[in-house]
């Protein structure tokens, strides 16, 4: 994919393996304007340097690879190219990537794991993790982000014919951390992609999935649950790029937000392109903000150059907690701050539902309480 | 033993005076019928009493046993014996009926029931109101059609074992037989014998099932006649007709 092959769409006009394409963002441009750059750490200005404690750990069952890789290997950058500045220094910074292998038709009988555990934040890490899986094979796979780190990296999920990937990624940082990703998923023929994003710590978190598909029939699901405390900055950025015809593509994040200065971004850009007839596409992202002096901002882009649809639509509500909701469960005697948090883990509750692994929804069930009762 | 005093209350909404000075008691054992035509304060009555932040008192008291609910907190207001059963139960998202069920019953009682025992209790109460055991897993009152909430709504009554129910519109949308379904179930809480029951409707079809001790007639928010059963038969043979006419 060279320069001129990206849409048309303003946001995402640019994606190149060279630093010296993408200008130091300045918070004018479109891309960074909700992003307080004096948070990052200098991930953004090159004045980042890899001198930080970052260490990630892959488990995997048997049947599936994990190796270490050098920079040249050629595994790397096949299914995504850096789209950002961060990203691109991200790319250009990393020592060893993670190459993981789901073979093709294999079924591994657990889940994936891979740890990240950040040990501070004097200095940055930078990362690289790609994960193939080969025609008609099946996996799941969860990232964990622990610790404290300034971190940014890219991830490439490559889902091959008739395959289907199933990532959950856990941003549960300690409150110091900085982190921005790019978590990549490119799509072949039939294949089915569920992503489900659960962020909940970290000073400054940005986080980037996207999708593209190389052949028709794809089928690609994008979840995610924020929850926002007082001075956080969490940010999420959608792309779907529908350019071959006949996929789906679904998108549903929520968040709570609660305390002064709590900041959650969604940016949920979905594109339609030409060739891409038959698509179907939703796009939806839910704010709970529950005190004031907490800001969500929400934008879904729809962008359509096809008069040939299945289907394609957004929404994006931003409110406070329904005192109707609250009036109900109190006058059944519940106490307030209990019909609050009822309320909100039912609200979050039901896209966590979805996580198929029990022991990772009831991690994240319990990471959510955890929220709540801070 | 439980006493509902409602003295000289009344009661705003943006305001716009609604309750223009309502006095009424209600006595364990006994069944007070409040009835009335559209936009007469009705519901009002139910919503102010039981603590509906919508609805600014203006004046006068509600005394259970005593305290003043008008000073409690809405939660506090149930838990000191209060039940609304509400024409609209509101539909809340993620929260799964028994869970719902376990935290207020946990709340009202101030302590957690014996799993097994809730279990068992919940199995009967929505046996006993033909409600499909599928309902404790689904979320609170979503899609539950009208029927559905209103035998939901006397669950939690039958659950809850209030002092003092205030039926807010129970028959309103119910088919005959839903109607009988959820009549036996407010009979059941009344033959407990320590309760008392403020039940509010417009028509006179409920009280063929649940017999009234007391008729009150509601216009122009107030109480504008008092009687015993009969007057429900002359309200259904008149209409509210003469009372609208008196307020206008």
């Amino acid at each position: 994919m060279g320069l001129n092959e990206k849409p048309l769409s303003t946001l995402h006009e640019k994606a190149s393996y060279d630093l010296a394409d993408f200008d130091v963002p300045t918070g004018r441009e479109e891309a960074w304007r909700f992003t307080p750059l004096s948070r990052l750490k200098g991930l953004h200005n090159g004045k980042a340097e890899a001198t930080g404690q970052l260490v990630v750990q892959a488990f995997t069952p048997s049947g599936v690879s994990a190796e270490w890789v050098g920079r040249e290997d050629p595994r790397i950058g096949r299914a995504y190219v850096p789209a950002d500045r961060v990203s691109a220094q991200a790319y250009n910074a990393f020592e060893k990537a993670l190459v993981i292998t789901v073979p093709k038709e294999a079924t591994p009988d657990d889940h994936i794991r891979v740890e990240l555990r950040g040990g501070g934040t004097d200095g940055a890490s930078y990362g690289h993790i790609v994960v193939v899986v080969e025609p008609l094979a099946e996996a799941v796979v969860v990232i964990e982000h622990q610790g404290s780190a300034v971190y940014a990296d890219n991830i490439e999920f490559v889902v091959g014919d008739g395959a289907s990937l199933k990532v959950v990624s856990l941003q549960d940082w300690e409150d110091d951390a900085v982190h921005v990703s790019h978590h990549h998923a490119q799509l072949a023929k039939d294949a089915t992609f569920r992503s489900f994003v659960v962020t909940l710590g970290g000073d400054l978190v940005r986080l980037s999935p996207s999708v593209s598909y190389t052949g028709p029939g794809g089928d690609a699901d994008l979840a995610g649950v924020y929850f926002v405390d007082a001075g956080q900055h969490l940010e999420h950025r959608l792309l779907v790029d529908h350019s071959q015809p006949h996929c789906k593509s679904n998108v549903d994040y929520r968040g709570a937000l609660q305390g002064e200065d709590a900041h959650a971004v969604w940016i949920g850009d979905v594109i339609i392109r030409v060739e891409a007839e038959g698509t179907d596409t939703y796009e939806l992202n839910r704010n709970l903000i529950l005190t004031d002096g907490a800001r969500a901002d929400s934008v879904p882009n729809l962008e359509i150059l096809t008069g040939e649809v299945a289907g394609a639509g957004h929404a994006s509500t931003s409110g406070r907690l329904d005192d109707e909701h609250i009036f109900y469960l109190q006058a059944r005697g519940i106490p307030f701050d209990e019909a609050r948090r009822l309320v909100i883990r039912g609200f979050l509750g039901q896209l966590i539902e979805r996580i198929e692994i029990e022991e990772i929804r009831d991690r994240v069930m319990g990471a959510v309480e955890a929220e709540l009762a801070r | 033993m439980s006493t509902l005093e409602i003295r000289d209350l009344q009661v705003a909404v943006d305001d716009k005076a609604i309750l223009r000075g309502v006095n009424l008691t209600v006595r364990s054992g006994e069944t007070h019928a409040i009835m009335g035509p559209n936009g007469s304060g009705k519901s009002t009555l139910a919503y102010a009493i039981a603590g509906h932040p919508k609805y600014t008192i203006t004046g006068g008291q509600v005394l259970l046993d005593g305290v003043d609910l008008l000073e409690l907190s809405v939660d506090e207001r149930a838990r000191a014996g209060l039940f609304l059963a509400m024409q609209y139960p509101v539909e809340v998202p993620g929260v799964s009926v028994s869970n719902f069920l376990r935290s207020a019953v946990t709340a009202v009682r101030g302590e957690a029931p014996k799993l097994r025992e809730f279990a068992k209790d919940l199995k009967s109460g929505m046996d006993a109101l033909s409600i499909d055991a599928a309902f404790a897993q689904r979320n609170l009152n979503e899609g539950f059609s009208g029927g559905e909430k209103k035998r939901h709504e006397i669950l939690q009554l039958e659950l809850l074992k209030p002092k003092i129910a205030v039926l807010d519109e129970t028959d309103s949308g119910l088919d005959v037989d839903a109607l009988r379904v959820v009549s036996e179930g407010i009979n059941r809480f009344r033959a407990t014998g320590d309760t008392g029951v403020l039940l509010i409707t417009h028509y006179t079809r409920i009280l063929r099932y649940v017999k009234p001790d007391f008729v009150h007639v509601f216009a122009g928010g107030r109480i504008v006649e008092e009687g015993g059963p009969e007057l429900a038969d002359k309200l259904e043979a008149e209409g509210y007709e003469q009372y609208t006419k008196a307020t206008a």
